[in-house]
């Protein structure tokens, strides 16, 4: 599906990084979240060889991905589930829209599911008069406002307290307090209502186990295990990669999701979700369906260069060291996956270079993103190796395609860059203070706005060599 | 030993006096320095803003004007750090270059890690009384590993009193070409790193990366502030020539 931004990218920067309240709620909890990480995985010890290991496996799976989802296929048929594979998002919607037609469903309760969001489910359904209520307070919360997540794991991270309770009270007539045990409690009152009365309860799904055939989902507010209990109808909705071969396996996984995502040791819940209810089963929905998403994915299989980027957990660990991001809060991406791993991911699944190439040069290169990667991707030399393929396609400025020609004829022949450096140099007293050019040229390129840029020295190092090396005691060769 | 300088394009005209301290220490260490003339660039900027070809141009420069060196030192971890991470890729596979790319990845080092790791040295019989913060640049730290080394080195500093940094491994905004092309949200995150610049209230503010220097001194200088901006190289070598006046 071809979506296009409302905005370029560099408004959207613009307009994110004036907004004061957002980028210092952003800059808050990311610091706490960080906080909790470093602590939380260093008092479980070898965080290294767990990533290690979580790697391992992951990449185990994406590189025999058409065996594991076999498997999985088979194994929630087995226990009565329906399987349903998505190659779009309109095609993931468009099933879901089914099941909601053939259960006659006027409301649908969700947990937080990015790829529901990936594929914009919550339209569809208000477009055809379904009620859907989002379950996970963030989600709830951005959902009263009309937005979309901000970050994967806390949705909400851009809002602030006052500004949820003026929301509340705006949709209630209620005159609430901003204190957290006010506003959850009255987000629980609404959500109870809600989680009663749907007839579709929607999930995400963190893992599939593919010899066990279940849909394994971390949660800390216990909303997941309502949506996927109280409601007649359970639909998940998956990434197709989100698989791991078996239940040993979780155990990895459960010490690198939570702690990556949240600094928690462990989510309050961990549901293992294995299918509909079973007879004897004391809860349960009585039908359980599971939508596989494709949208873009399969495309990256067998990408060299790529591929790696299956892994994702989804943990949001990236967003929360990346200096870029915490700038500019989540939105400012464009599309459903902020921070280092959208900058890499939407590029790919949106397959539009034109659109979405330029996110990648929303990084410093700092590195900081693929430290914090749980399963140790590299995302900071995707981010390089999308810059190359989007030069590659011609996509970059042809003034910078020009600038860089120029600079490599320039310096690949050492007379030339000697000479050229000379020349520059001449320029300088022109515009020079001090030692420092505060304005002039350099503004154009946005580097005098914020800092002062040093004239370059009256006699470069090269210059200066022959003199120096013949007052080193070692006797410097010339060369 | 005999080690050459890699002056880095930024120091050569912009900081000739790194090169200097540089060369300096390393030959107060007893090591023979020379300086291959027919270096320019690493090829970062090319390559980071996704121009292979230009930077594989110039990178058969640095490989040609180093071919005879027994080690090369860089006062740059970010372009030592280009040289170690992607040269290799760019030469993966080209019969003429790969085997020669790979034996000059092979004996550069960034000149903290050389002078501790190599050279297998910390005290340099340095004084200096300054207080001092140190920046550690991301890709020293991050891409080189290159992170007890410069401190150990300004530990061994007498009289010079080291303050932590706080927020120190948070980048600084300069990315080379993202300072340019994303220079709204470069120019807040470099304000942030002064920002806690200021608060250690420290005198000098040290790192290893000219590149990152530029950036945080030029906003330090742009709000007034009075902290001198140094590369590690010219703290220790300030320090050797302070501690042997003392």
């Amino acid at each position: 599906m071809s979506v296009k931004p409302a905005l370029p990218l560099k408004e959207r920067m613009k307009h994110a990084i004036a907004d004061e309240t957002l980028i210092a709620a952003v800059k808050k909890t990311t610091d706490r979240l960080e906080g909790g990480k470093l602590s939380s995985s260093e008092a479980l010890g070898n965080w290294e060889e767990w990533r290690k290991q979580g790697s391992r496996i992951r990449s185990h799976v994406v590189e025999h991905l058409d065996y594991y989802l076999g498997q999985l296929i088979e194994n929630v048929k087995k226990r009565g589930g329906h399987v349903h594979i998505a190659d779009s998002a309109k095609e993931a919607v468009d099933i879901f829209l089914r099941i909601t037609r053939e259960k006659n469903a006027k409301s649908v309760i969700k947990s937080k599911s990015m790829v529901s969001e990936e594929v914009h489910v919550n339209k569809a359904l208000e477009d055809i008069g379904v009620e859907v209520i989002e379950s996970d307070l963030g989600e709830y919360i951005i959902q009263l406002f009309g937005e979309a997540p901000s970050h994967i794991i806390v949705p909400a991270i851009h809002k602030n307290r006052y500004q949820i309770k003026d929301k509340f009270n705006e949709i209630s007539g209620e005159n609430l307090t901003e204190d957290t045990p006010t506003l959850t409690a009255f987000a629980r009152r609404q959500l109870r209502k809600a989680f009663l009365q749907a007839d579709i309860g929607v999930s995400g799904c963190n893992f599939a186990i593919a010899e066990t055939g279940s849909i394994v989902m971390f949660t800390n507010e216990g909303n997941g295990r309502m949506v996927t209990t109280l409601p007649p109808v359970h639909v998940a909705f998956m990434g197709m990669e989100r698989l791991i071969p078996s239940f040993e396996d979780l155990e990895t996984f459960v010490n690198l999701l939570p702690r990556s995502a949240t600094g928690q040791k462990i989510t309050t819940y961990v549901s293992v979700i294995n299918g509909a209810r079973q007879e004897g089963d004391l809860d349960g929905a009585q039908e359980f369906h599971l939508i596989i998403v494709d949208n873009g994915r399969s495309k990256i299989l067998g990408d060299e260069e790529f591929q790696e980027v299956l892994n994702c957990i989804r943990c949001g660990a990236c967003l929360n060291v990346c200096p870029v991001y915490r700038h500019i809060g989540g939105h400012a991406y464009g599309d459903v996956y902020p921070g280092p791993i959208g900058a890499v991911l939407t590029p790919l699944l949106r397959d539009d270079m034109e659109t979405w190439g330029d996110l990648p040069y929303a990084s410093s290169l700092c590195g900081a993103c693929t430290e914090a990667c749980p399963v140790r991707i590299p995302l900071h030399d995707m981010l390089v190796r999308h810059r190359a393929r989007y030069v590659k396609l011609g996509l970059a400025p042809k003034w910078e395609q020009m600038a860089f020609k120029a600079w490599s004829k320039t310096f690949a022949r050492p007379g030339r860059y000697k000479l050229s450096m000379k020349a520059a140099r001449l320029m300088v007293p022109f515009m020079a203070r001090d030692g420092f050019i505060e304005k002039g040229p350099l503004n154009m390129m946005g580097w005098t706005h914020a800092r002062h840029f040093p004239s370059p020295a009256k006699q470069s190092f090269r210059e200066q060599w022959s003199k120096l090396s013949g007052e080193l005691k070692g006797g410097g060769d010339h060369e | 030993m005999k080690a050459s300088l890699f002056i880095t394009c930024l120091a050569d005209s912009f900081y000739p006096n790194v090169g200097e301290s540089t060369v300096r220490l390393l030959d107060r260490l007893g090591v023979q320095v020379d300086f291959p003339e027919g270096q320019t660039c690493c090829g970062q900027p090319a390559f980071n803003s996704g121009y292979r070809d230009e930077a594989k141009e110039v990178a058969k420069t640095m490989i040609e004007a180093f071919e005879q060196s027994e080690y090369v030192v860089g006062p740059s971890g970010s372009c030592v750090g280009m040289i170690h991470e992607y040269y290799p890729l760019l030469f993966e596979g080209d019969r003429k270059w790969e085997d020669r790319a790979l034996k000059f990845v092979k004996k550069s080092y960034e000149l903290t890690q050389f002078i501790v790791n190599v050279v297998g040295k910390t005290y340099l019989g340095a004084r200096l009384d300054k207080t001092v913060t140190y920046h550690p640049s991301c890709h020293a730290m991050r891409m080189m590993g290159i992170k007890h080394e410069p401190l150990e080195l300004l530990k061994n500093v007498q009289g010079l009193q080291l303050v932590d940094l706080p927020f120190a491994e948070d980048c600084c905004g300069f990315g080379g070409t993202f300072a340019v092309k994303m220079h709204e949200v470069s120019a807040a995150m470099v304000a942030e790193k002064a920002q806690h610049v200021l608060e250690t209230k420290a005198e000098i503010l040290c790192g290893t990366d000219m590149g990152c220097l530029m950036n945080i001194g030029g906003r330090l200088r742009y709000e007034g502030a009075p902290v001198r901006v140094m590369h590690v190289a010219e703290v220790l070598w300030e320090g050797v020539r302070e501690g042997v006046k003392a």
